[in-house]
């Protein structure tokens, strides 16, 4: 009985000598921080993915509650994300712009020309470094699929042809697969935008259609034929100016490579022309 | 001399997770990255340092004259949890760019039983308070060793083509249990 007692008391007893130096230790070394940075940080969708430019979720929550970055800078948790922090700022806020990842290659093993037997690990980066992967073109993709294991939104995945394909309602624009990649051919481009130059190639024309079935050989036609002067054609590529393009279909049509293709859902912009 | 072999012993002969199969979560946790495994590793060494000074004076000062030796897990255990907390609000106050980069993995020390294997060892072999402290950093010491050296080899294999039921994990417990088998060579050398 007495040595239970005993044990209860200094156990007890060591147990309120801890918690009461604790409780000093937190008052001592409190930290003052911000009670809004933590309810942003729940608010927000902790994927840690840095689509935001800061480090993490808990670096976008101080700064957005510093008042260094806006209330929408999210663009992954898009407008409900976003409505929520604004509740929590107090203040109102518009949907983030929402950005989705383009694959600006179409040459996969049909459509591009191989030119070894590739038997080494399945990564980009390594088939980059090892003679520039099995396919003729230096430009387009490897079909490694590094991209597709970047993606921390299983928003990608690779088809039969060894492209990489984007499954825009699930891409949130973080960037991800745009740094994977080795050979910079994925972009974020605004969700409204639906005609790309699926071509990265900036060898001549003749080069190209030595290795690639559809890659830009730069004619120029899809140049002259631009209402609003987005498409340009220099160092043997046609690039779009996404600001300037309306979405109006008309280099889909004359493109003899049939390297820009308009995606279906994505109507024209109409506004743009007038201003 | 002494305390040197002592050293010696923890860190080779006896490595915490090598050889006494303590702290293996985060030795499979936390050995991704070199860099990661470091701060851990410090860390933890930190705290095992700590710890071997805390139990220590709890031991000597209220167990043994109490006679209530029993109790010395439980009164560990209490005693490394509050001195993790104690650490972690220290680093959080005055070393805010540590406390940012050692993250989740200081409140994981807390569980970590190399911490509570050590200071239950120690008492075991009826250390002072010099070959206590010694012990302990000997035991951080060992436990950064085999966190670097595992994640100095996931590193390396990241691009290595394994099979794919071997992937991830699976690899990680063989090379753990190669670089065990590789530390049973230094058995009986003190």
């Amino acid at each position: 009985m007495y040595n239970s007692l005993v044990a209860l008391a200094s156990m007890g007893g060591l147990g309120i000598v801890l918690s009461v130096g604790l409780v000093i230790a937190a008052k001592m070394f409190a930290v003052e921080s911000d009670e809004r940075t933590e309810q942003i940080e729940t608010a927000l969708p902790g994927v840690n993915c840095g689509a935001c430019g800061y480090a993490g979720c808990r670096s976008l929550a101080e700064a957005i509650a510093s008042g260094k970055a806006p209330v929408n800078g999210c663009p992954v948790g898009g407008l409900a994300v976003a409505q929520k922090i604004a509740e929590i700022m107090g203040t109102i806020t518009e949907a983030p712009a929402r950005k989705v990842a383009q694959v600006l290659c179409k040459g996969g093993c049909e459509e591009a020309k191989q030119r070894a037997e590739y038997d080494g690990p399945k990564n980009c980066r390594v088939m980059n470094i090892i003679q520039g992967g099995d396919k003729a073109c230096t430009y387009g993709c490897l079909g490694g699929g590094t991209c597709v294991e970047a993606c921390p939104f299983d928003a990608m995945y690779m088809n039969e042809n060894g492209l990489p394909v984007v499954i825009e309602e699930k891409c949130t624009g973080c960037g991800k697969c745009v740094e994977a990649c080795p050979r910079n051919i994925i972009i974020l481009v605004g969700e409204e935008y639906g005609v790309h130059i699926r071509c990265r190639s900036h060898a001549p024309g003749k080069e190209v259609r030595q290795v690639c079935q559809v890659g830009c050989i730069a004619c120029r036609r899809c140049e002259k034929e631009c209402p609003v002067n987005a498409i340009t054609v220099a160092d043997n590529l046609a690039e779009i100016d996404y600001d300037k393009c309306t979405v109006c279909r008309r280099c889909v049509a004359v493109c003899p490579m049939h390297t820009i293709e308009a995606q279906e859902g994505k109507p024209e912009i109409p506004a743009k022309i007038a201003g | 001399m002494e305390y040197l072999l002592l050293f010696v012993a923890t860190v080779l002969v006896n490595n915490f997770v090598l050889v006494q199969f303590l702290g293996i979560c985060p030795f499979l946790g936390v050995s991704k990255q070199v860099s990661t495994s470091v701060g851990m590793g410090i860390a933890t060494t930190f705290v095992m340092v700590m710890a071997a000074l805390a139990s220590w004076l709890i031991q000597h000062f209220i167990l043994i004259p109490l006679g209530l030796q029993y109790l010395q897990t439980l009164s560990f255990i209490l005693v490394i949890a509050a001195l993790v907390q104690l650490v972690e609000m220290f680093l959080h106050k005055s070393i805010p760019g540590l406390y940012r980069a050692m993250g989740i993995f200081l409140p994981l020390i807390t569980t970590n039983c190399a911490v509570l294997g050590l200071a239950l060892n120690a008492m075991l072999r009826n250390y002072n308070l010099g070959e206590s402290l010694v012990y302990g950093f000997g035991a951080g010491v060992g436990f950064t060793l085999a966190l670097i050296l595992i994640a100095g080899i996931r590193e390396e294999i990241q691009f290595a083509d394994i099979p794919k039921p071997l992937k991830g994990q699976a690899i990680a417990l063989i090379i753990a249990g190669l670089l065990s088998l590789a530390f049973s060579g230094f058995a009986g050398m003190i």
